[in-house]
């Protein structure tokens, strides 16, 4: 296969995204390669169904349960799918625990790598250039900018997803939350926090 | 030399934008469909995922710089639409037949595809040989960051870890080579290793003497340090 090909076929489309997107569905459909059931099916799965909720309740039980974070640290592939969370982009985790001394962060540098099953569609800012470009080299910048600021005596391992492994970032515990449920918890995990831009809510 | 895409440690960039932790999934309704089309015919099983990758990176600098996120997604698709014959540049027209495709009988249907995106698409595979590297061991990433078998082609080793002597950190079994993978020369399995690099070792004015980043990496993107 022809890797640079100056006559790209995808020119030959509407110029309109929106245009060019019903166009390509428009032939596969004809054709009979795609069922527009299928693509509503896939769209609600991912707009729905598969969001930051499933990273939050593991992050949760890891929480409450320190049995449970021990293995999910060892291998959390058949951890997270034991509780419903596997399939594609997610076929390979790898769980990594902030503490006082060390700070996680997640990036794809070479495209938009993320766990799907646990966290959903990666959000705008994590697939943007400016994201995969700086992270690795100014990533307290960049935590800066989502208004994180962690002590001078944490250091900082930034993830590049440069294989289908996906990272999973386990926060660390909010002070204060002694006694609350799962459920509870995991009302607290929020997303940015499991890529490591962001730190949990405190507990009302 | 890398392609475009290869732009981790590039300067230039402005402030990253972090949203609202509720914006919404898909920005656009054409995102979603985008995304949706792409994967369903995905599922012709006509290329790998190695190659819809490169197949984005590979659209001309000028486009990938001024295409959105899934404007990427559809020109990549568009490409490898016509590059593995499932369709015409008449059909990209809209100037094809709608003749029963000999591909049709493999469509994903919409029942079908909660099995499919739960069976995903695992990249591990048994390992032809023992790991040659093991945890702890200094380990230098090849430079420069290149496929040795394609010139040009794809690679996951990227251009600012070119050279850097970094430490292997975990071992994560063999998995699919995407630079031979990506080409359709086979699966090629090879052991991946979780790479430690000091920051200093990546760049000339590190934030933090201690921060690290750690790549995965194929065992032939490594030598002994």
């Amino acid at each position: 296969m022809p890797h640079d090909d100056h006559d790209h076929p995808h020119a030959l489309l509407p110029p309109d995204p929106a245009l060019r997107v019903r166009a390509l569905e428009t032939i596969l459909t004809r054709k009979g390669l795609i069922d527009p059931a299928a693509l509503d099916e896939i769209i609600d799965t991912y707009q729905n169904r598969i969001g930051p909720r499933n990273g939050a309740l593991v992050v949760a039980r890891a929480w409450s349960d320190s049995d449970f974070k021990a293995r999910l640290l060892e291998d959390a592939t058949p951890v997270v799918a034991d509780l419903g969370f596997f399939g594609r982009q997610g076929e390979h985790i790898v769980a990594v625990e902030n503490t006082p001394q060390v700070h996680n962060m997640v990036v794809c540098t070479l495209c938009s790598c993320y766990p799907w099953p646990l966290l959903g569609i990666p959000p705008a800012w994590y697939k943007s250039d400016a994201y995969r470009a700086r992270a690795v080299r100014e990533p307290r910048k960049v935590l800066a900018e989502f208004g994180v600021t962690l002590p001078e005596g944490t250091a900082i391992r930034v993830w590049d997803s440069t294989a289908e492994v996906r990272y999973l970032v386990i926060p660390m515990r909010p002070e204060g939350t002694e006694g609350m449920s799962v459920e509870e918890l995991a009302d607290l995990v929020t997303r940015d926090s499991m890529v490591g831009t962001g730190l949990p809510r405190a507990p009302a | 030399m890398t392609r475009i895409h290869d732009m981790g440690g590039r300067f230039g960039h402005g402030p990253v934008e972090p949203g609202q932790p509720d914006d919404p999934v898909f920005a656009q309704d054409w995102h979603g469909r985008a995304l949706a089309v792409t994967l369903a015919a995905g599922a012709l099983g006509q290329w790998n995922i190695d190659m819809s990758r490169h197949a984005r990176e590979r659209l001309c600098p000028r486009d990938y710089v001024n295409f959105s996120y899934y404007e990427k997604w559809l020109a990549g698709l568009a490409d490898l639409l016509v590059e593995t014959g499932v369709l015409t540049r008449d059909d990209l027209r809209g100037e094809g037949d709608d003749a029963p495709h000999p591909l049709a009988a493999r469509r994903l249907r919409a029942e079908a595809v909660a099995g499919v995106l739960a069976r995903g698409g695992p990249a591990d595979r048994p390992c032809p040989a023992e790991p040659a590297f093991i945890v702890g061991q200094a380990v230098r990433a090849m430079r420069p960051a290149a496929n040795r078998l394609v010139d040009g082609g794809h690679t996951r080793l990227p251009a600012y870890a070119a050279g850097a002597l970094g430490y292997v950190h975990r071992v994560h079994g063999c998995h699919v080579l995407p630079d031979s993978n990506a080409h359709g020369l086979g699966e090629a399995p090879e052991p991946l290793y979780s790479v430690r690099f000091r920051a200093g070792q990546l760049w000339a004015a590190p934030e933090h003497p201690d921060d690290e980043v750690f790549l995965d990496l194929w065992q032939s993107y490594l030598v002994p340090a």
